[in-house]
């Protein structure tokens, strides 16, 4: 019955718009699916196009390779701390500083907020930066990771907009007739009402973190400091020599070229698995942040 | 009595001001701190006297900027590589969303979008990894094909034909459904009776995406289409510094990574500040410009 009453033009529009979501969604997916299934597969085999659909030889060298490697490890320890370390202190700044924006009867709000997007449009520069943290003592430290770059204006006027439509004005008053304070208020009524909130801006910060590597460019000389994303750049992009001779490319170290790629499609997967494996349960929670940011630019 | 009152209301919010020191401290020392050392720029740089103690030289290292031989071909890539990724770059998370909002079975769409917004959350560094290991001539499967189908003296990643279409690929690849987000978003506030009187009208699905989608669409992409020409120079440092290699230089040097060699690798200090401030101006008279003209033309504007 219903079939019946869809037209052919119709029908030529789901066609065509079914055709084109595979073609995106196979743009999107296949270089990921081809990353993992490289990284256990005969190199020369990959690099001959006889790789396509399903792993072949398949062998875990390359991982065994990373797994050794002392390089990988410490970044990536370096990693999980200044991604924990860094958004823990992103959110304790931000969420107080958002919640005190939020209240109308904070009479510097306006300027204050002025003071804060300003920075969105303008800044001091790379230079002037680069030279303000050297007079800190900051460069060549964790500190770097942590405390420069601790509040994010676009997240704090997500944060600011979420407090002021989801904590209504009566809620404060009632529970300062009841003796309640600002520090009270925040701590137990606030922060609980906001754990959509918490959530959507915590992971924007991680996955900030996570993915930074201008900080250790810029910044970080020592090599015990430097993050993942930077061991990654001189695996991948730099073709530097693995600890003991592999992924070279060439026959250093009696290593077969037919496993050198291997390592690099390997790490690409290690250091990005986290965030993928995240991600799937996260996504709603991306998109919900955006969706509120918009509401006021 | 003027006082008192100013008294009383910090006493009042003396917890609030408790609660946003932090904020404003950081703010006020790691971006106000820099702008005021943006005078650097019109200062020599003296290691005893500090960020701003060295003699004033004026507009001198903006002429050194202006006269030196790099600076027709850094102003040309600059502009080049980011006018070609905001110009074909700029329309795919418009269409994107146009498609999206069409899926009407929601898990679908659901998949969909969660594909979509995926590549976003990869780091540069993974992104320009996987291009590098694809693409290689050696290595690479795009170019193995590449070579079976009679391109084989191009390597994508290391000619000066290719690095911008390379560029703009992998910036679509990877934020054009994040980019979408905020189309969807204005497209959800629909009103669901226009469809419906559409679709009473007989209108097909082709006329609603034309006539009432699209339409609905406008502001956002006025507003957006202004802050992007507002970055018309500033072509984001990370990427185009790690897909640089020796061959590609003369078309892949923009101002950002100059700044980065003269500053921090070389440190000429006051010389990079004045390329770096230069480069901000000019950003800032495209954003005036381009708001200015959006506001005569359609009335929307960002101020």
């Amino acid at each position: 019955m219903l079939r019946n009453r869809v037209s052919s033009s119709e029908w030529g529009f789901r066609l065509v718009l079914f055709v084109i979501c595979a073609i995106i969604f196979l743009a999107i997916v296949y270089p990921l699916y081809f990353i993992i299934i490289a990284s256990i597969s005969d190199s020369t085999l990959v690099s001959t196009g006889k790789v396509l659909f399903l792993p072949r030889n398949i062998s875990f060298f390359g991982y065994d390779q990373i797994f050794q490697d002392n390089r990988i490890w410490n970044g990536y320890r370096n990693t999980v701390f200044y991604t924990f370390a860094g958004t823990l202190v992103n959110l304790l700044v931000t969420l107080p500083a958002a919640y005190v924006l939020s209240r109308r009867e904070f009479r510097a709000r306006r300027i204050i907020m002025l003071v804060f997007v300003i920075t969105m449009f303008f800044n001091g520069g790379l230079i002037p930066t680069y030279l303000l943290m050297k007079d800190l003592h900051m460069t060549n430290t964790i500190w770097m990771f942590i405390l420069p770059f601790c509040v994010n204006v676009f997240y704090l006027i997500i944060a600011r907009t979420f407090f002021e439509s989801s904590l209504p004005s009566e809620l404060y008053e009632a529970a300062a007739i009841d003796g309640c304070s600002h520090f009270g208020f925040f701590i137990k009524i606030a922060l609980p009402l906001s754990k959509a909130l918490i959530s959507v801006v915590g992971l924007y910060y991680l996955v900030g973190h996570w993915n930074d590597f201008f900080t250790g460019l810029i910044y970080i000389r020592d090599n015990n400091l430097q993050p993942l994303q930077i061991i990654l750049r001189d695996i991948l992009l730099s073709n530097q020599v693995f600890q003991n001779g592999a992924g070279s490319g060439g026959n250093a170290g009696g290593y077969a070229q037919k496993y050198a790629d291997q390592i690099k499609y390997g790490v690409i997967i290690v250091s990005t698995l986290p965030i993928l494996m995240l991600y799937p349960f996260l996504q709603k929670y991306f998109e919900k942040g955006v969706m509120i940011g918009s509401v006021k630019g | 009595m003027g006082t008192r009152m100013i008294f009383n209301a910090f006493k009042r919010d003396f917890q609030l001001w408790v609660m946003i020191f932090p904020a404003i401290a950081a703010i006020i020392i790691f971006n106000y701190i820099p702008m005021y050392g943006i005078q650097l720029a019109f200062r020599d740089f003296d290691f005893s006297k500090g960020l701003t103690g060295g003699e004033w030289r004026g507009l001198f290292y903006f002429k050194q900027f202006i006269d030196s031989f790099l600076f027709a071909d850094l102003m040309t890539n600059t502009f080049l590589i980011s006018f070609t990724a905001i110009i074909i770059g700029f329309p795919a998370p418009i269409i994107l969303a146009l498609v999206l909002n069409q899926i009407r079975r929601k898990r679908f769409k659901t998949l969909m979008q969660t594909t979509v917004y995926l590549p976003h959350f990869i780091s540069i560094i993974v992104l320009v990894g996987m291009m590098n290991v694809l693409l290689s001539p050696e290595t690479g499967i795009v170019g193995y094909f590449m070579k079976s189908i009679g391109f084989g003296d191009i390597n994508l990643l290391a000619s000066t034909s290719t690095f911008i279409p390379v560029n703009i690929v992998s910036d679509i690849w990877q934020h054009c459904g994040w980019n979408s987000i905020i189309y969807l978003a204005a497209l959800s506030t629909v009103d669901p009776q226009l469809y419906d009187s559409a679709k009473m009208d007989g209108a097909s699905r082709w006329q609603t995406i034309r006539y009432i989608d699209f339409p609905a669409l406008i502001p956002t992409i006025v507003i957006l289409f202004i802050l992007s020409m507002g970055n018309i120079l500033s072509t984001g440092f990370e990427k185009i510094f790690l897909m640089q290699n020796s061959l590609n230089l003369p078309v892949s040097e923009v101002i950002a990574t100059y700044v980065y060699k003269i500053g921090i690798v070389s440190n000429q200090f006051s010389y990079a500040s004045a390329i770096g401030l230069f480069n901000t101006l000019i950003n800032f008279i495209f954003l005036f410009a381009m708001n200015a003209i959006a506001k005569k033309a359609s009335n929307t504007s960002l101020f």
